[in-house]
């Protein structure tokens, strides 16, 4: 039981990375960005390459892996969807589904079919046994990297003047431009740092489950996003929640119940916390106007 | 005055879909019994009529009451795996009885399964309830691998996630295998009759959008605390949308099942419920013939990208962003505005030339 | 309005751009006849399709496929006897319906027999077609047993599913090699679950116990809770009747939970040590059965393997090697009937009169085709395939016969 529960929060720390991407690109530009989860392959391959061919330490390839995803991220925003800020949302999710179609086949193209061994970043880092439950490594540092990062976007958001402006533009983006913050900086700047993100989870996520391919990214794309919306979208802390309690949900459901009933019963919860508190547990309640 | 004006431009987009159906019927099955048509084009007839269903019917939610539903390929799931189990049950009846009892019941069991999952996602808005119909097309599917369906002279024998509980006898035939889904499906759907329930499909829809419950349909999706003040209930209009379309993506589904011999759950996932939803945002959100066009071009697009190999679906990708941007950016639509401006000028020069 | 009809215009003028260069490749009229030429030599070109998953999810076994059938038409072609194959691989994205539409684009070039399909959900779908068309189809790889069942046009390369598990569980009640077993299958997979059905009913036989049985789908990546389950069922061995891409997975997650019992393989296990980027230690002493073993010394197997290296950069799979089969198997069956026949110009004949001539050859008891998946393969009537698979173990990161 304790051993589910360690390795459900382990994956889990994955999702709530992933999902904190996507719930940071929704909260500004009220997108459902649907080609993040590619960009966590993509973050997959180039930490790959960088380790295999190019010989690189972990540390660094993981560096350079966050570098081409952020520059990724802003290009992808660049060429895609910023010709259609006044489009309707149906319209960007579509172009979002292109671009993500885009990525699976390009990396086809690039690496090929066949998948890729991720080797093993921790070697260094020993398990350590809680009650007779072994943890991995990378459950340590998955673990370990989501509570940074979940603190560190924290501070961010509310203490610095760039993480002030994002809050702002995700709030009114006519009155944050009136106030003199440059609207599409700062919603380059949340892709880069969401695409960022996406690189850091695809490092962990293939570390944990080593096998790369170009559909690698897909399924933990739509769980992540699950995990967002079950936490309520645009939230930061919401999104860690969602993000673990997905990942026990999952791993307790599939050991207790029936491994192919696991996905029904995530989704089966979610839709249950929906009926209950319709913006997810940590959304901020909307109210109508008339 | 007005009223009888929309009245009549509107009977008339429906007489054009009519129009369209027809002649396109027309065509094929002339190419088809003249021999004249590729067996590339040939084989694809009846998916393409099934996708045309599958588009216009996810346009009545999508565009006519405004919900944002990406689950659609389930309720399809539904019809065509009931469409199995019927066709399979009903023995040696004859093909077309058996097809059409296969499509109504089809259509019917989707419909339930519609009503039911109507009742809690319609009670959301906007991107939650688009996130709830996603997962309920994925557990629609995770069920139907559970499922296991077998038929011996005693009836039809039903399992779940356990397909040792059948409880067969030994010359009993197992009908769905979990995930690995339907095989040996005898293969009776025809284009006739893929057209005629596309004809009726449209029909319903066009009539049910210009009658009155249509109205207060489309009132709803434009402002629904107005539509609330003036005493319609969003629950029962929004409900009659959704379990209409539900069912009309059952009936596709139970053609489109009885058009292969084998069919598994995976195939109706989230990639399938996108497909359709590119088709009627591509096609024009609310505009039917727009969707029929839609689903019959992008069903073929991959086929005739073939011959680049490779990079087909990358193509595939680029096209599909492409069209995205030239036709919502207002700029870069008027750039191609003026582009094919000068082009026409340039030919009407040229020919003043000669 | 007018943005809609754009939209509609500028997809529409794509489409018509694509037909227009694409309508003339038709087939070449053929002589009709089915010329035989009276020196018992078999001549003119043969039109093979290939239909395989060549994008998507499961792509790494149709490009396999592929890729092995296209070294052995570069070799027949070479040979400069007059015969010739030209090959036209076709994407199926490992899904029925795109199958079929695949099927008809080769049918539309003028096919004459196909190798495919690759995967096995399609290839009850293409089948059927095939057979009611009558063209003639030898899958590389479908191993279901439903695949050929009431097909007289439909033969296997590969092995049946149920002939793959007894041999399994009898090689390991004979050698000892435990009394505890957990098997975790794939049971969207008929190939996977195939396998572990005859299992289960010849362990049973035998007196091996099954300790743990438990299973996932195609897009599992966790395999957490079935290694844990069958760690804390105390298996001695862990029967893997899977791919190998999902068997890595399971050998890293088994070692880092701590658990290191036997792992025992089948066929599809094949391809784990050529994996880029695994740590072949985790497979050490991993057993499997197989009919193919790209170490294996025999000169056709190390003529095939360097070829394929040279041209692709990789070490060939199971898959590879099954369609390199493929291609050599209808050519020698073809050889087979214009030895006998006075000569065969395959040139223009119909799909039909080959379907005709490769069935009759492939159920002749004289007819064997020694490739590199098996030396001495002859085809029962049902279309299933009878040949030997090997079992070789893992040490120290090659195979080593047992």
């Amino acid at each position: 039981m304790l051993a589910h529960l360690i390795n459900g929060i382990s994956l889990g720390s994955i999702y709530a990375i992933i999902a904190l991407g996507y719930t940071m690109v929704y909260g500004i530009a009220k997108m459902l960005n649907f080609a993040h989860g590619d960009v966590i392959m993509v973050g997959g391959y180039i930490s790959f390459c960088s380790m295999m061919y190019l010989n690189l330490p972990a540390p660094v390839a993981v560096l350079v892996a966050v570098f081409v995803c952020t520059v990724l991220g802003i290009v992808v925003e660049r060429l895609a969807y910023k010709p259609l800020r006044a489009a309707t949302s149906l319209a960007v999710l579509i172009t979002a589904i292109g671009m993500s179609y885009f990525l699976q086949n390009a990396a086809l193209l690039i690496w090929g079919a066949n998948p890729k061994a991720f080797p093993n970043m921790f070697k260094n880092i020993e398990a350590i046994e809680i009650a007779g439950a072994r943890v991995s490594p990378v459950a340590i540092v998955a673990i370990v990297a989501n509570l940074i990062i979940m603190v560190a976007l924290t501070l961010f958001t509310t203490r610095t003047k760039v993480g002030k402006a994002m809050r702002a533009v995700s709030e009114d983006k006519g009155a944050a431009t009136l106030m003199g913050i440059n609207v599409n900086f700062t919603i380059s700047l949340t892709f880069a740092i969401g695409s960022g993100l996406a690189a850091i989870a695809g490092v962990l996520l293939c570390t944990a489950y080593p096998t790369l391919m170009p559909t690698t990214g897909s399924m933990p794309g739509i769980k992540a996003f699950t995990a967002a919306v079950f936490g309520g979208i645009g939230s930061i802390p919401g999104a860690m929640i969602g993000g673990i309690l997905l990942g026990i949900i999952e791993i307790l459901a599939r050991a207790y119940i029936s491994s192919e009933l696991a996905d029904a019963i995530v989704f089966g919860v979610l839709i249950v916390v929906l009926i209950f508190r319709p913006t997810g547990l940590l959304g901020k309640q909307i109210h109508e106007k008339v | 005055m007005n009223m009888i004006k929309n009245a009549s431009s509107a009977s008339k987009k429906a007489f054009l879909n009519y129009g369209i159906v027809i002649v396109f019927f027309i065509v094929f099955q002339t190419l088809v019994s003249t021999g004249n048509i590729t067996s590339a084009l040939k084989g694809q007839l009846i998916p393409i009529v099934c996708y045309m269903i599958m588009a216009v019917s996810l346009n009545l939610v999508v565009g006519i009451s405004g919900e944002l539903s990406l689950g659609h390929a389930g309720f399809m799931s539904v019809g065509a795996f009931t469409a199995v189990i019927v066709s399979s049950a009903m023995g040696d009846a004859a093909n077309p009885a058996k097809l059409v009892v296969s499509m109504i019941v089809g259509a019917g069991v989707a419909a339930i399964a519609g009503f039911l999952i109507g009742i809690p996602v319609l009670r959301l808005n906007g991107d939650y309830l688009a996130i709830v119909t996603l997962a309920f097309g994925e557990i629609i599917k995770n069920i139907l691998n559970c499922l296991y369906v077998g038929i011996d002279e005693k009836g039809v024998h039903f399992a779940f996630n356990n397909p040792d509980a059948l409880g067969m006898n030994p010359l009993g035939k197992v009908v769905i295998n979990g995930p690995m889904g339907a095989v040996g499906i005898s293969k009776i759907a025809t284009f006739p009759a893929a057209v005629i329930l596309l004809m009726i499909i449209l029909i319903v829809i066009q009539n049910l959008v210009n009658s009155r419950t249509g109205r207060a349909i489309m009132a709803i999706r434009d402002n629904r605390i107005a539509a609330e003040s003036m005493g319609l209930s969003p629950m029962k209009y929004k409900m009659l949308a959704f379990t209409v379309s539900a069912s009309m993506a059952g009936a596709a589904g139970a053609v489109y099942a009885l058009n292969y011999s084998t069919l598994v759950p995976k195939k109706f996932d989230f990639n399938t419920s996108i497909l359709v939803l590119v088709f009627v945002v591509l096609g024009g959100i609310g505009n039917m013939t727009g969707s029929l066009i839609a689903a019959g071009v992008l069903v073929v697009l991959p086929e005739l990208l073939r011959k680049f190999s490779d990079y087909r679906m990358l193509v595939y990708a680029i096209v599909l962003i492409l069209v995205m941007l030239v036709t919502n950016n207002e700029k870069l639509k008027g750039r191609i505005d003026t582009f094919f401006k000068k082009f026409r000028m340039n030919i009407a020069k040229g020919g003043r030339k000669k | 309005m007018k943005k809609k009809l754009l939209s509609l215009i500028m997809t529409g003028a794509l489409v018509m751009a694509m037909t227009a260069c694409g309508g003339n490749g038709n087939a070449a009229g053929g002589n009709g006849g089915s010329g035989s030429t009276g020196n018992g030599e078999l001549t003119g070109t043969l039109k093979l399709g290939v239909i395989g998953p060549l994008t998507g999810g499961a792509a790494i076994y149709g490009n396999a496929v592929a890729n092995g059938t296209q070294i052995a038409v570069d070799e027949i072609n070479a040979r400069g006897t007059g015969f010739t194959i030209e090959l036209n691989p076709q994407d199926d994205e490992h899904d029925a319906e795109k199958s079929v539409n695949a099927y008809h684009q080769l049918q539309d070039w003028g096919v004459q027999a196909i190798a495919g399909t690759v995967t096995t959900t399609p290839c009850i779908a293409v089948s059927a077609e095939a057979n009611s068309d009558r063209v003639f189809m030898l899958t590389p790889s479908a191993s279901a047993t439903s695949v050929t069942e009431g097909k007289d046009n439909v033969f296997q390369l590969c092995f049946a599913d149920p002939n793959q598990g007894s041999a399994s569980a009898q090689y390991i009640a004979d050698n000892n090699l435990a009394t505890k077993v957990a098997v975790i299958y794939n049971n969207a997979d008929a190939y996977s679950t195939g396998i572990y059905q005859t299992f289960k009913a010849k362990a049973a036989d035998l007196g091996l116990e099954i300790v743990s049985e438990t299973t996932f789908t195609d897009d599992t990546t966790d395999f957490s809770v079935q290694v844990g389950d069958a760690q804390s069922n105390g298996a001695e061995l862990v029967f893997l009747p899977i791919y190998y891409t999902p068997a890595s997975l399971i050998l890293q997650q088994a070692a880092s939970a701590g658990y290191s019992p036997k792992f025992f393989g089948v066929d599809g296990m094949d391809g784990i040590l050529t994996i880029e980027g695994f740590d072949t230690s985790l497979a050490e002493g991993v057993m499997l059965l197989t009919p193919f073993s790209a170490d294996a010394t025999d000169d056709l197997t190390a003529n095939f393997v360097k070829s394929y290296n040279d041209k692709y950069g990789e070490v060939p799979s199971q898959f590879a090697a099954d369609g390199y089969d493929c291609a050599y198997a209808i050519t020698a069956a073809l050889e087979f009937y214009a030895a006998k026949n006075g000569g065969l110009d395959v040139t223009g004949m119909t799909a039909e009169q080959l379907c005709d001539i490769l069935i009759k050859v492939f159920t002749d008891p004289d007819f064997s085709v020694d490739g590199v998946t098996g030396l001495g393969m002859r085809w029962t009537a049902n279309g299933e395939v009878n040949k030997d698979p090997k079992a070789v173990v893992i040490k120290n990161g090659v195979y080593v016969g047992m």
